[in-house]
């Protein structure tokens, strides 16, 4: 079967189900018997054969397919016994069988999970795509009688910020790392996030400039000041052409000094955010901003009316 | 016959006074209270009746390694003289949440006896027991010559307890209060310290979080003349750790506060200079949001420095590297994994007496960044520090090939802890497991104590660990193995195993049960989300009466089956303080 190297797609996984590892060009390939979530020990397969997670076979590694080569992410495990449950098909238990019982199960590959989790085995590739996510909101799901983790095994948050090990589902103490260490982290990812410390580089296009430029957003605090900031960068290129538009001086600069520079029409400033989307700079608050940009491009006005799919298409291309 | 035998018997007594007369008691009890090393000791006593007798008169410290292998009282009764003691509860994995919160290991009762016993005893040192605010007040005013508490990965009390002893003990020579679940009330504690009091030479309370009242730091740090050891905690600002500095630049280990306030260029040339003027200083830690423009400020403080605690400064590469570049004493480095490789190569140029590594994770649960250290800064630093023993290292991805070259480069490790964070993970070039990287390490490292093993491993890393590792004396397993076969040969190969910690490893019964014999050699034995059962615990508990066996049961779990297990040598019997969740078999 014919796969891209990008992400699962519900589309293509429809059509026919093999039942045995086809593997393709790039060595990438789709075993949908795979897709069937089953408990398997990291390591209880034989070692020529290649971990498998969710039917992607990692062999080469290929991280563009949104999986690492850590088969293994987002455990629920919270040192239960992942090895006598049980799960079949039919009634949405876990089936696992150890010591040579099952080697052919174990030889599948498979993912550990909690067995307390109650998934449903038929997980269709659709679900395969988002299954890392649904594992990652396991613990929240109440099919399951009993807690994912024991309540004793809970980390509970010394201060606010240690958010981030509760969320996400993890397995209890793994890494071993002492509580107070990981809270501190947590803390200290925090506080980066409130004070903006580090720097975050972008890159700078301009539609006909020789080279690029590099900013640094954590160093402006409003949009003003950042425009200021790029004129200033760029202003050997468009001498002549922002002020003939009649915008005012730059010492009488104004918080709509952006929006002049946009609707004067030259030039429009143009940022990728994190989904790949190219957007207009401007809309949403100076934080969201800097949290989401990925690069900038500062394109004539002319092709960007609306930012019309064909001038982000240009975008695209010219990058 | 009966007077033969009875000359004999009377020839031989005055033979062996004789000899007695010629090497008295209090010359080998003199010569035994130089022997420090509690293994030593050991020995010792196993001489013969009079060695056994010297060697419990001469000792004054003891250190008990698991609280309940030995009571209170056993302890008293054969060592009169204790003004030192060391004790250590919970089972390691308690530090990563495994082990229920009630489980034990309560200091009060050892205190009872202690106060009846040991009225001058001076120091204690606890590792992961729980102790109480009113057992720390009853320590408080129980011995009047009390000079030493250390305190790690304790749990169960708060600053109230550190007031009570600040306020009590008038001879307090350290104070050392390091990662415990301690419940932060306020930093009021630290201004009960009486203006009389002049003792201290050891402060850490780096770990606490809340504002203490500076002023009275300050005093306190003036008017103790022998401080040596301070180690503030992230509420110190730099300006005020240079005014502390002022009074004490005779400190030999400096635990900075946060190492971020906005400085003027007057008060960074303040802290320059006063930094500059701590010529003892051979230990820095702290470093609280270390900001890469204030580092300069160290760097004429680090020449002689040989221990660098980094592991709470997010430093980047180039920050370090320059910083190291001031450190060419450096024995032990701890770091966080921000430094990423081209930080640890920094380490590997300019580090070449480096004797010990840690690398800890900075935000070890996301696995989406791709961020941190790899094979790459590990085998770096080897090829720049042959001297390295000591290596703990966080990592996303490893190869064999790598751990072969590490190892090659530096033979002598005794302590290799090597956490590959997402378990299971095989070598991420090969796609093969991780066995052969172990395997190097066991076969290259002939003197190593220590080994914690991770990635994607089959019985055959264990089948080299039992043939190879001859001197192992503790092991750490997750998310390893492959059979009952993988334990087998660690219980039958490893001479001098003392520690076993496995957990989520399909080890069973037979596994456990082939252990019978050696488990009386060991401290402990830890296994949890194995596939033990129930009755396999029972049998191990009736063969071996000398052992506790311990059932950890967690809420709706299967009846037959044994979750946790700890299993331990004790002289004590079974306890009798154990939680309703902890079964005793």
């Amino acid at each position: 079967m014919e796969r891209s190297s990008e992400k699962i797609s519900s589309s293509s996984s429809s059509s026919s189900i093999p039942s045995t590892e086809d593997k393709t060009a790039n060595g990438t390939c789709l075993n949908l018997k795979e897709t069937e979530l089953r408990l398997g020990l990291p390591g209880s397969q034989s070692p020529e054969r290649k971990l498998s997670l969710f039917g992607q076979d990692l062999e080469t590694n290929d991280k563009s397919n949104g999986f690492t080569g850590s088969p293994l992410k987002n455990l629920v495990s919270g040192a239960k016994r992942g090895f006598s449950d049980a799960i079949d098909g039919s009634n949405g238990k876990w089936v696992f069988a150890m010591n040579g019982k099952s080697d052919v199960e174990l030889a599948k590959g498979a993912v550990l999970a909690s067995p307390r989790v109650g998934l449903d085995s038929k997980t269709n590739p659709q679900q395969a795509k988002t299954s890392v996510s649904v594992m990652k909101v396991v613990v929240g799901v109440p099919q399951s009688p009993k807690p994912v983790q024991a309540k004793n095994n809970l980390v509970p948050p010394v201060n606010d910020h240690a958010i981030a090990p509760a969320s996400k589902a993890q397995v209890v103490g793994w890494p071993p790392i002492r509580s107070f260490r990981k809270n501190s982290m947590a803390s200290n990812l925090a506080k980066n996030s409130d004070e903006g410390a580090g720097c975050l580089y972008v890159k700078v296009s301009m539609d006909g400039a020789p080279y690029l430029r590099k900013v640094d957003l954590k160093t402006y605090n409003n949009y003003m000041e950042f425009s200021s900031a790029l004129e200033k960068m760029f202003s050997c290129f468009t001498i002549g052409q922002c002020n003939s538009s009649g915008l005012p001086a730059r010492d009488g600069l104004s918080e709509s000094r952006l929006m002049d520079l946009l609707h004067g029409s030259e030039y429009v400033l143009t940022y990728e955010d994190k989904d790949g989307d190219w957007m207009l700079v401007g809309d949403v608050p100076w934080e969201m901003f800097t949290d989401s940009c990925r690069r900038l491009r500062i394109m004539k006005g002319s092709e960007a009316i609306g930012l019309a799919p064909r001038a982000m298409e240009k975008c695209k291309n010219q990058n | 016959m009966g007077s033969y035998s009875s000359e004999l018997k009377r020839s031989k007594d005055s033979d062996e006074s004789a000899r007695r007369s010629s090497f008295p008691d209090e010359v080998l009890e003199r010569v035994l209270s130089l022997l420090k090393s509690h293994r030593d000791r050991s020995s010792v006593s196993l001489v013969c009746k009079d060695w056994y007798n010297a060697e419990r008169w001469s000792r004054t410290h003891v250190f008990i390694g698991n609280c309940y292998s030995v009571s209170p009282e056993i302890v008293a009764r054969r060592f009169p003289r204790i003004r030192s003691v060391t004790l250590k509860g919970k089972p390691r994995f308690s530090d990563f949440n495994l082990v229920p919160e009630n489980w034990g290991a309560d200091i009060h009762a050892w205190l009872v006896v202690f106060a009846a016993k040991y009225p001058f005893l001076e120091e204690l040192r606890l590792k992961r027991m729980a102790i109480s605010d009113e057992s720390l007040e009853f320590l408080a005013i129980s011995f009047p010559n009390f000079k030493a508490l250390s305190l790690l990965s304790c749990d169960g009390f708060s600053t109230n307890g550190l007031a009570a002893i600040a306020t009590h003990c008038k001879n307090l020579t350290e104070l050392d209060i390091q990662e415990n679940g301690i419940d932060d009330k306020g930093g009021s504690w630290l201004s009960c310290f009486p203006e009389s009091f002049t003792s201290l030479e050891v402060l850490n309370f780096a770990n606490l979080t809340s504002d203490i009242n500076f002023d009275a730091l300050e005093k306190l740090v003036g008017r103790c003349k022998s401080m040596r050891v301070l180690k503030l905690n992230r509420s110190v600002s730099l300006e005020q750790l240079q005014r502390l500095l002022v009074s004490a630049p005779q400190l030999a280990e400096l635990g900075t506060g946060s190492f971020s306030q906005e400085l003027t260029i007057h008060e960074y040339e303040d802290l320059e200079s006063t930094l500059s003027n701590c010529k003892n200083m051979h230990t820095l830690s702290g470093l609280w949001d270390a900001k890469g423009i204030y580092l300069p400020a160290l760097y004429p403080a680090c020449s002689h420095l040989t221990f660098l605690n980094l592991s709470y400064a997010a430093l980047q590469s180039v920050e370090l590297a320059k910083l190291l570049a001031h450190c060419p004493r450096l024995k032990r480095l701890w770091v966080l994994d921000t430094v990423e490789d081209k930080g640890l190569e920094a380490v590997g140029l300019n580090c070449p007496l480096l004797e010990e590594l840690r690398v800890f994770p900075a935000d070890p649960f996301d696995d989406e960044i791709v961020h941190g250290v790899t094979e790459a800064g590990f085998v770096a630093v080897s090829f720049g520090c042959p001297r390295l023993h000591y290596v703990l290292y966080f990592c996303r991805q490893m190869t064999n090939a790598a751990v072969a070259t590490i190892v090659q480069n530096c033979p002598d490790f005794t302590h290799f802890r090597l956490c590959i964070m997402n378990p299971g993970q095989p070598d991420y070039l090969t796609n093969e497991p991780m066995d052969e990287a172990f395997g190097a390490v066991v076969k290259t490292c002939t003197k190593l104590q220590r080994l914690s093993v991770s990635g994607l491993l089959t019985d055959l890393t264990f089948e080299y660990i039992g043939r190879y590792a001859k001197n192992l004396e503790t092991l750490s397993v997750a998310f390893a193995g492959r059979s009952d076969w993988g334990m087998q040969c660690v219980l039958g190969g490893c001479p001098k195993l003392r520690k076993l910690e496995i957990r989520d490893c399909p080890f069973g019964n037979a596994a456990l049960l082939s252990g019978l014999e050696k488990y009386e050699s060991m401290r402990s034995l830890w296994m949890s989300a194995c596939n033990v059962t129930m009755n396999g615990c029972r049998l191990l508990a009736r063969e071996m009466p000398r052992l506790n066996v311990e059932v950890m049961k967690e809420d709706g779990s299967d009846d037959s089956q044994a979750d946790k297990v700890y299993v331990y040598r004790s002289i004590a019997g079974p306890r009798r303080d154990a939680p309703p969740s902890v079964l005793t078999l």
